[in-house]
């Protein structure tokens, strides 16, 4: 089974979730870093780095000698990412999108395959937990083609736990789609409340079952729950807000391990999680 | 001469909205910016009367015609993105909208619409006008929404003489956030004094620096780590970032947000407000600021 943890608004507790839903369910979990814009999760997973891989996507590199100013690939080009400057042709390898039109209809093989750097692939192990994160090159503009790659170690293990970015334009998409559960982590303010209506209606586009962790509650006031009650959503966690989580989570420190009679708590969730994927699967 | 304060973080909830908003109490004579159009919160604040809406059109989706298709299986090669299925319909999420097969489809049987991807909107508020947008579910496009409201706001400063912006900018550091950066006169980043809130904050520093633009660093809810917090302000002065000041932890904020009121509105003699207010005449007595059109590029980030 494949859990995204996502939430519409930023720092509501996606990585304390699952970080510490990993660091319980030990070797039956994968835990993948899909935040490749600012990852946290290692922070708290603290992970032996066993391989570190270099991720690029395709973008053209054109031999001015063979190129006959044709500008077929200028044309087909909806990105801007190649240009003709006079005879020369330019590319831009910051806005190109892949799509390798521009390799397709070039007459003269002028044009063949060079690299954009996205930034790296790291994987190894927290204790029992496999862990595979991506970490954007800073300068990078385009987050999914990273989150892809980071999501081709989903199979690794039974079950895997990404942790998504916040938001709900197109690198959380491309966190989601596909996989069995979103869990939905919110905070009970208006503002947590806002987001996380924009977050289920991604999460009705993909079609996927969801469900809820309210954390910080008590900081706030009743509206989510509300609100998740006319949904059907179910509150599958509550994590109160509390300056003993606040202070281990700001030193980095798993909530499990700082408080380890939360461990039932999460062991818990992720055994009702899978009730429901079963479940669905199932009927 | 326009100023634009971008208000960032790297980290997501660290207090950028509710900053935002307290600053256009006491800033006069300014315009507000909501640059985080993926999961826009500072109108819940605001409050803003609209008056004018406008659609944000961003790119195409291609859209084959059952009737003309063939099944030939050349735009199915073709495809990149994994976007069309094995029945020839494309899936519209993963449609990057590069007109590949729009283009080399033999019958050319697809066409590719415009879609609209949000909408944006001109607005009054009780601080000024304001420019915000709203980016549809699962859209794309954000950088390029990003750019078009602040392009707005510029506008509309300039026709309504408002001397300064300010912009809620989005967390991260990818296409939405490059777009909130570029051409601002000076970046405040507001940083949580946590492991993952300082990690986060060196990211959107690395990423501001090659702007060369000047920024100006502050810590909120600095009482729940001091040690995080020196650290932070530490890694502030040495990358020549101006510090400026901290904000304790105050739930205050909160109540302040379900009265939709900034801060400054609702509790006005708190510790919070008076942190927020030093910070504001420590952020206003900058030289980047103040100066008329000149960058001082002994202020910009040093990496």
């Amino acid at each position: 089974m494949i859990v995204s943890v996502a939430s519409g608004k930023g720092g509501t507790g996606k990585t304390t979730v699952a970080t510490n839903l990993a660091s319980v369910m030990g070797d039956a979990v994968a835990l993948l870093d899909c935040d490749v814009e600012e990852p946290n999760a290692h922070l708290f997973l603290a992970p032996e780095i066993e391989e570190e891989k270099e991720v690029g996507v395709f973008v053209p590199e054109v031999d001015q000698e063979k190129c006959i100013g044709c500008r077929a690939c200028v044309t087909i080009c909806r990105f801007s990412a190649i240009a003709a400057a006079g005879k020369k042709i330019l590319v831009f390898p910051e806005l190109c999108h892949s799509c390798e039109g521009c390799l397709e209809v070039c007459p003269e093989q002028a044009i063949s395959a060079g690299t954009r750097e996205l930034g790296k692939l790291v994987s190894g192990k927290a204790g029992q937990v496999l862990f595979h994160g991506g970490r954007m090159r800073i300068g990078e503009a385009m987050a999914p083609p990273l989150i892809r790659a980071v999501r081709t170690k989903e199979e690794a293990r039974p079950d895997t736990i990404i942790d998504a970015p916040p938001g709900t334009s197109c690198p959380v998409i491309t966190a989601m789609r596909g996989t069995d559960f979103v869990l939905l982590v919110t905070e009970p303010t208006p503002f947590g409340l806002h987001d996380l209506k924009l977050a289920v209606g991604a999460v009705q586009t993909l079609g996927i079952p969801a469900g809820l962790v309210i954390n910080r509650a008590g900081l706030g006031n009743d509206m989510v729950r509300d609100y998740a009650a006319q949904e059907g959503l179910s509150i599958l966690l509550e994590i109160p807000f509390d300056q003993d989580i606040a202070r281990a989570y700001s030193r980095g420190q798993l909530l499990v391990e700082a408080l380890p009679g939360w461990r039932q708590s999460f062991i818990d969730l992720f055994a009702r999680i899978k009730s429901e994927v079963e479940g669905r699967a199932a009927g | 001469m326009i100023r634009e304060l971008v208000i960032l973080s790297g980290k997501g909830g660290t207090g950028k909205t509710s900053l935002t908003a307290a600053f256009a109490s006491l800033a006069p004579n300014s315009l507000l910016c909501d640059a985080d159009v993926d999961a826009a919160d500072l109108h819940l604040l605001i409050r803003p009367e609209i008056l004018r809406t406008e659609p944000f059109m961003g790119g195409c989706l291609a859209r084959i015609r059952e009737q003309d298709c063939t099944g030939c299986g050349r735009c199915l090669e073709l495809c990149r993105f994994g976007a069309v299925r094995k029945d020839f319909t494309v899936d519209p999420l993963a449609c990057e909208g590069c007109g590949v097969c729009v283009d080399l489809c033999p019958e050319k049987a697809i066409d590719f619409p415009v879609q609209q991807c949000g909408r944006w909107f001109c607005s009054s508020t009780r601080f000024g006008p304001m420019v915000h947008a709203r980016l549809g579910i699962a859209e794309e496009n954000s950088g390029k929404l990003v750019s078009l409201v602040r392009q707005e706001a510029m506008k509309l400063a300039e026709e309504q003489d408002r001397q300064l912006i300010l912009t809620d900018g989005p967390p991260g550091i990818g296409c939405p956030v490059i777009a909130a950066i570029g051409g601002a006169t000076a970046l405040v980043l507001v940083v949580e004094p946590t492991l993952s809130g300082l990690h986060d904050m060196q990211r959107v520093t690395r990423l501001a620096a090659h702007f060369r633009v000047p920024a100006m660093v502050c810590v909120n809810k600095y009482d729940l780590n001091l040690e995080i917090t020196a650290e932070i302000e530490a890694y502030a002065r040495e990358k020549k970032m101006t510090v400026l000041g901290h904000i304790p932890f105050d739930p205050v904020f909160v109540e302040a947000m379900i009265a939709s009121q900034n801060i400054l509105e609702y509790a006005p003699r708190s510790k919070a407000a008076e942190a927020v207010k030093r910070i504001w005449a420590e952020l206003t007595a900058r030289a980047s600021v103040q100066d008329l059109g000149i960058v001082d590029f002994n202020q910009v980030i040093q990496y």
